[in-house]
């Protein structure tokens, strides 16, 4: 067991691209909403000089065609499968998840409780939590956007509501230090020694966003390149890594 | 414009008879304001014409969406209107350096016409060189905004140039045709309405070709369609922006 390498969810659609999909360690779905949405209008992309701004407004098909279309043709793919759920109130995710709960083959469900497109549900991240957690016995992460004052309060408080792990942008030495759960790190990973750094910074397993688009060979050449980093650096493991950069 | 596949089966991956490669840059040449690029083709299948490549952008985050211009031995061109900061450092790369190319993407043009017209307007008129070398020959007309731009018509024989304000909606010939058309959206909605078969080769900003971003959508039937998969040829117009 290494360090799983996961996509960050919006960055890959394992129908198009179904062999990107096998080559990670667990495929992360788009966020699923309780009703389809069409998502924002173009233009929804645009690069900048050292990444790229997205608007994609959470176009995906509802979890009604989830469940009855999309999920039974995810699970022929055979890889491990994550589903990210969203909502605009916590009794949205609430919903999803209860719906989710029997499906007990998905991994794990990643609460986004960060997309910057859309409107915010009104309730805080610990209670969307709550509320998912009364619903569904699944692993849940919840994935926390960077943009608040206090991030390690904020992976205080839900791990307190009953989230198993956590989703991060940017965060995760603050966060690392604050919780003792597994936590997926992304944001910037287009190599290894990125992925290596996050590892060391607390990370137990790393998503690959934009690198995606440029790369669809990212998964596997991102993994060969951590385990190189990693034992040059005298760590057969790279899960050996994990949290050095905390102690410091 | 295809669905999703039903439950249960995966369809064919968007990726398919891509490859991905790092290529060299053969060239540059002048075409007006353009530029010809020219890279080694490497293990590279041109694929049909109207497809569209994947080409890194020198210094720059996201690759940049290019159909095939021509496909000389061993190499494949593409014709890239410098006007941003991609497609500038694609323009001013160096001989011998090499680029990540990913590749054919998307639907081609239909190739089994009986009567091909081709109808191109502006940098649009990128994948007609290759295009019409693969139905032999075929007419075109082709519009641009000064005669410096209609450089580009070298680059197709049997053309027809018509310059602004002339449209080429205005210089169509007479008859039955089979339209297979490339350039800005306001020039396909018109060919559209003129020639209501015509297969469309439409664009829009991408960052990856391979249906993951969910940037690249154009609006059809009220949905959101991404072009990268569902095209970049289609066969149905998509809905005015700002259309319920």
């Amino acid at each position: 067991v290494s360090v799983p390498i996961l996509n960050a969810s919006g960055c890959l659609d394992a129908l198009t691209a179904p062999e990107v999909a096998q080559a990670l360690d667990a495929f992360v779905t788009k966020t699923i909403t309780p009703e389809p949405r069409e998502g924002n209008h173009p233009v929804r992309i645009a690069e900048t000089d050292h990444g790229m701004l997205n608007s994609i407004g959470l176009q995906g098909p509802g979890i009604d065609a989830f469940l009855t279309t999309v999920l039974p043709t995810l699970r022929t793919l055979d890889v491990p499968l994550w589903v990210s759920v969203g909502g605009f109130a916590a009794s949205d995710y609430a919903s999803i998840c209860a719906r989710l709960d029997s499906e007990n083959d998905i991994e794990a469900v990643e609460l986004n409780l960060s997309c910057p497109n859309v409107e915010e549900a009104p309730e805080t991240g610990a209670e969307i939590v709550a509320a998912a957690r009364a619903a569904t016995s699944r692993p849940l992460y919840a994935k926390l956007s960077p943009a608040t004052w206090d991030i390690a309060a904020t992976a205080r408080a839900v791990v307190a509501a009953g989230a198993d792990g956590l989703s991060l942008v940017n965060t995760i030495r603050a966060c690392a230090g604050a919780v003792d759960v597994p936590i997926v790190a992304m944001g910037g990973v287009s190599e290894g020694r990125h992925a290596l750094d996050l590892v060391a910074a607390g990370a137990s397993a790393v998503a690959l966003g934009t690198v995606l688009f440029s790369d669809p060979s990212a998964p596997g050449r991102v993994r060969a390149e951590l385990q190189h980093a990693s034992s040059a650096r005298g760590f057969d493991n790279p899960l050996h890594v994990r949290g050095i950069a905390l102690s410091s | 414009v295809s669905d999703r596949p039903p439950a249960g089966a995966v369809g064919r991956s968007s990726l398919a008879g891509a490859r991905r490669e790092l290529v060299a840059v053969r060239g540059h040449e002048t075409v007006g304001p353009y530029t010809l690029l020219r890279l080694a083709r490497g293990g590279l299948d041109p694929g049909t014409p109207g497809q569209f490549f994947m080409v890194e952008a020198p210094g720059r985050v996201l690759p940049r969406p290019f159909s095939l211009c021509l496909a000389p031995p061993g190499e494949l061109a593409f014709l890239i209107e410098p006007i941003g900061p991609g497609t500038r450092a694609l323009c001013g790369s160096d001989v011998g350096e090499r680029l990540h190319v990913l590749g054919p993407l998307g639907s081609g043009f239909r190739l089994d016409v009986e009567r091909p017209l081709l109808v191109g307007g502006g940098i649009g008129i990128a994948p007609f060189p290759y295009l019409a070398e693969r139905l032999g020959r075929a007419p075109a007309v082709l519009g641009f905004r000064t005669s410096a731009h209609a450089a580009a018509a070298s680059l197709v024989p049997a053309a027809e140039v018509v310059l602004e304000p002339t449209l080429v909606t205005e210089a169509l010939p007479a008859g039955r045709f089979d339209v297979l058309a490339c350039g800005p959206e306001p020039m396909l909605r018109a060919v559209a309405g003129i020639a209501p078969g015509a297969q469309l080769a439409w664009e829009a900003p991408m960052a990856c070709g391979y249906g993951a971003c969910f940037g690249c959508v154009v609006r059809i039937g009220g949905r959101y369609r991404r072009l990268c998969v569902d095209g970049p040829v289609l066969h149905a117009v998509p809905d005015a922006e700002g259309a319920p």
